[in-house]
């Protein structure tokens, strides 16, 4: 593998010297630059789902940035090229700083709004630096090549064979695993630990650097640099279409798409033709969305798909898991927690003590609170007023990603598995985000002792699709245990499951207590709670009621008014 | 600055080309909102509906509002045909802007193919009646324009609001599976509301007809403002996206008569961008 790729860029770097006609030097030079602008697209849009229309504008930035700094001031050209990075970045990080904060329609609205700053730039560069005519880029070319097209054949290739590095690294990274994971249910990836926004806004920066520099070569290729010509749109399209084609959701698969697009649209380049390629893109486009969402390289990769071998078995005993001992003093501390939803009144002023190292029962009537004050202490919703206190900090305010690495977890009473992540994956992605950075070797090895704890370690590979209620129900546990929670909430984990299997669940509860983690266990299975529970406390209308030890808080008058109504005898 | 006449001038068409951002914006607003479907295929479909009306006004000498009797049930089957086409491959919200920009493309590479690149411009008896307003003048085919968009918002605005089709249209929009457990015809509605977005922009293709000329590289300069109406004006409400690109319009015109007029595409994304950062909550 090494020597080939060896092999491979020694070819490839020998290629201007061997007195090629400057047709081919060309010719791979448009093939390289679609590379490095499918993959680098693909860097934010394929890894984390934010598809983006306005890739043009920012390589059209690097294209005029070297444009005006080489072509009109005179400086080096080399000089230039960090900076039309620069400048790429520069604005795709204020564009992104504004629309990675909106939460409803971020998808949409940032298609939408990088479609428009297509046009918004072409404006900008019509009314600047350009004036209407253009810009002639006559420079003084570095001597690393015999011809003029050979150095920015070289150029480039060593702009491609950075992207591609970037992508492959980002790919087996935390980075990319999170970005994965984003794409798949943002809001849960914020809860497990995953600091969306940074991340998001770091994958843009990255991916308009990589634009904006194939852009500051792309002028010194063209020399001569026009608004239509440089902000169009039909770049923007075949970008997207690339790496569609190719597969976004494989480092590599752009450029797969990135080859076979340039090839296709070379045999329809001129006068009607052009016509033609155009309206052929845009048919491969719609056919590969509707019929081949996982594009060449991924259906390639699916047929040769095996199943890794089994690993070793470790040993599924859990040494020093919890920190905590059973010392009674406070953990969390809720005060005067109140959150409404338009006008309902969900949390109405919350007073709660999680003692560490107990057994915390949550229970209440259905839309008493419970779930939304689990919401809450993880920082999924912000609360109108109150108080959250966990081992003296103030979580109020503190962004949910920051909360989960403090070393709070939590299940979803519907399983939220990130469905395009392996079950493995989905357990990995945990203690990479923990409160001890794992890297992703580690974070695996880690994970497969909770695939080995909840009986899931055959169906490592699978995806969460393949899985049944029972066993999502588990991957969501293990999720939360690979952490190593300091503080665990489990939302209602055994509904829904059958007696035998509630058993299995309720056996895997007691032995995450017997390490002395803290629990609170929000459940409807009474059977269960007063089982397992060390204290009880009761919600209704988003108030609590009662706390104590669970056979006292069921007697309590006030909770068996809650359930059952008041005696009127 | 300039004079107190060109001002009331530049509003005045301010909201005229207003008036056409809200049409195009009504079809995007209702399908967007109302079938989770964001069209960007839209705009090339009202420019396909422009070119239509163009030939059969300039050569079949049509009248170009008969030709609305033509185009605009056309592109009600053509809305149901796209409708057909999510459904059967259940195409999810994001994927749908990516077929519609491949739809895009194609309709663009038609326009091109059969009308060239070239501009064209549609002669008509309509364009040649202007009245005079004390120093203002004023355009039928604007008049017109402004008189489509209101009708059409409005109407759709009332149908949604005092009708029992309305009704189960909002109802379908809030929770479709509970809206058919209540003996809603759901599917028909989608049918309904994506054939009703195509009528409308055939109808704004007529008015982009009477008071543009046409290339087909425009097709997407109007995409950016268009949106920018929409999403200021809310999802799903006909007469948000008119007000909005009034609003736009008027902006964008005092911009072009107070700076250079090359600066105005900037007004749109600007107010877009601002109500962003002081508003984020109404995009959530």
């Amino acid at each position: 593998m090494k020597t080939a790729l060896a092999v491979c860029a020694v070819v490839l770097c020998a290629v201007p010297f061997v007195g090629l006609p400057a047709f081919y030097e060309s010719f791979l030079y448009l093939l390289l630059s679609a590379i490095v602008l499918a993959t680098s697209w693909n860097l934010l849009s394929g890894y984390s789902g934010y598809f983006s229309f306005g890739h043009g504008a920012f390589f059209g930035v690097g294209v005029y940035t070297t444009a005006a700094l080489a072509g009109k001031l005179g400086w080096p050209f080399l000089w230039t090229l960090p900076l039309a990075a620069l400048a790429a970045t520069v604005l795709g990080v204020a564009l992104g700083a504004v629309v990675f904060r909106v939460r409803a329609l971020r998808g949409e609205l940032f298609a939408l709004l990088s479609l428009a700053i297509t046009f918004v730039l072409s404006t900008i560069a019509l009314n600047t630096v350009d004036g209407g005519p253009g810009i002639q880029v006559m420079v003084d070319m570095p001597k690393i090549a015999p011809t003029a097209s050979g150095v920015l054949y070289l150029l480039m290739l060593a702009a491609a064979a950075l992207t591609l590095w970037t992508a492959y690294a980002m790919y087996h990274s935390r980075f990319g695993t999170g970005l994965f994971a984003i794409h798949d249910d943002e809001d849960v990836a914020e809860v497990m630990g995953v600091p969306t926004y940074r991340f998001k806004l770091a994958a843009f920066a990255i991916s308009c650097a990589l634009a904006g520099l194939a852009g500051g070569i792309h002028a010194i290729f063209v020399s001569y640099v026009t608004v239509a010509e440089t902000f169009s749109i039909a770049l923007a399209v075949n970008v997207v279409l690339m790496s569609a084609l190719g597969g976004t959701r494989h480092w590599l698969g752009p450029a797969v798409g990135a080859i076979a697009i340039t090839m296709l649209l070379y045999a329809f380049t001129s006068g009607n033709a052009a016509v033609v390629g155009r309206a052929l893109s845009g048919l491969i486009l719609i056919v590969v969305i509707v019929a081949m969402p996982a594009g060449i390289l991924g259906q390639i990769l699916k047929r040769f798909r095996r199943e890794p071998p089994a690993r070793p078995r470790p040993e599924a005993i859990l040494t020093d898991l919890h920190h905590a001992k059973k010392s009674g003093e406070p953990l969390l501390v809720v005060r005067g927690v109140a959150k409404a939803f338009k006008g309902v009144q969900a949390l109405a002023g919350v007073d709660l003590d999680i003692r560490r190292g107990e057994i915390l029962g949550l229970v209440g009537p259905n839309g008493s609170g419970k779930s939304t004050l689990i919401n809450v202490v993880s920082g999924h919703y912000a609360v109108d007023r109150g108080s959250i206190r966990f081992e003296g900090e103030e979580l109020v305010g503190t962004p949910a990603h920051r909360i989960a690495r403090a070393g709070i977890a939590r299940t979803y009473q519907i399983p939220r598995p990130f469905q395009q992540l392996t079950v493995l994956q989905n357990i990995a992605l945990r203690p990479m985000f923990g409160q001890v950075v794992m890297d992703r070797a580690s974070a695996e090895a880690e994970a497969w002792r909770w695939l080995e704890f909840t009986n899931l370690a055959d169906k490592a590979y699978r995806y969460p699709g393949e899985l049944n209620l029972h066993q999502r129900k588990f991957l969501e546990l293990a999720r939360a245990l690979a952490s190593r929670p300091r503080l665990l909430f489990l939302d209602e984990v055994l509904s829904g499951l059958t007696p035998a299997e509630m058993d299995g669940a309720l056996r895997l509860i007691r032995a995450i207590r017997d390490q002395g983690a803290t629990i609170v266990f929000v459940e409807h299975v009474m059977r269960a709670v007063m089982e397992v529970t060390d204290r009880v406390a009761v919600l209704t209308y988003g108030r609590a009621i009662a706390e104590g030890a669970p056979a006292e808080v069921m007697r309590h008058p006030d909770v068996v008014s809650a359930y059952l109504g008041a005696a009127h005898v | 600055m300039p004079s107190a006449t060109l001002l009331g001038q530049s509003v005045l068409s301010g909201v005229f080309i207003g008036a056409l951002y809200g049409l195009l914006g009504l079809g995007l607003s209702l399908s967007w909102g109302m079938l989770r479907q964001v069209n960007l295929a839209h705009f090339a479909l009202a420019f396909l509906g422009a070119y239509v009306t163009f030939q059969l006004a300039a050569v079949a000498k049509i009248d170009p509002f008969v030709t609305l009797a033509i185009v605009a049930p056309a592109f009600f089957v053509l809305g149901m045909a796209l409708h057909w086409f999510f459904l059967r491959f259940s195409v999810t919200l994001l994927n749908t802007l990516l077929v519609t920009f491949g739809i895009t493309s194609i309709i663009e590479a038609g326009i091109q193919w059969y009308w060239t690149a070239d501009f064209h411009r549609m002669e008509n008896a309509y364009a040649a009646v202007r009245w005079k307003l004390g120093p203002l003048f004023l355009a039928l085919t604007d008049v017109i324009t402004l008189g489509f968009a209101l009708a059409l918002a409005l109407g759709a605005w009332a149908v949604l609001r005092f009708t029992d089709l309305g009704k189960a249209i909002r109802a379908t929009t809030e929770d479709a599976p509970i809206a058919a457990a209540f003996g809603v015809n759901e599917k028909l509605l989608g049918f309904l509301v994506s054939g009703f977005a195509a009528s409308v922009a055939a109808v704004a293709g007529l008015c982009l007809a009477l008071n543009h000329t046409l290339a087909p590289v425009q097709i997407y300069a109007w995409m950016g403002v268009v949106f920018a109406a929409v999403m200021m004006g809310g999802l799903g409400r006909p007469i948000g996206p008119l007000v909005a690109g009034i609003v736009i319009g008027v902006s964008e015109a005092v911009t072009m008569a107070v700076t250079n007029p090359t600066w105005a595409p900037l007004v749109s994304f600007s107010l877009l961008i601002v109500i962003l950062l002081l508003r984020p909550a109404r995009f959530s």
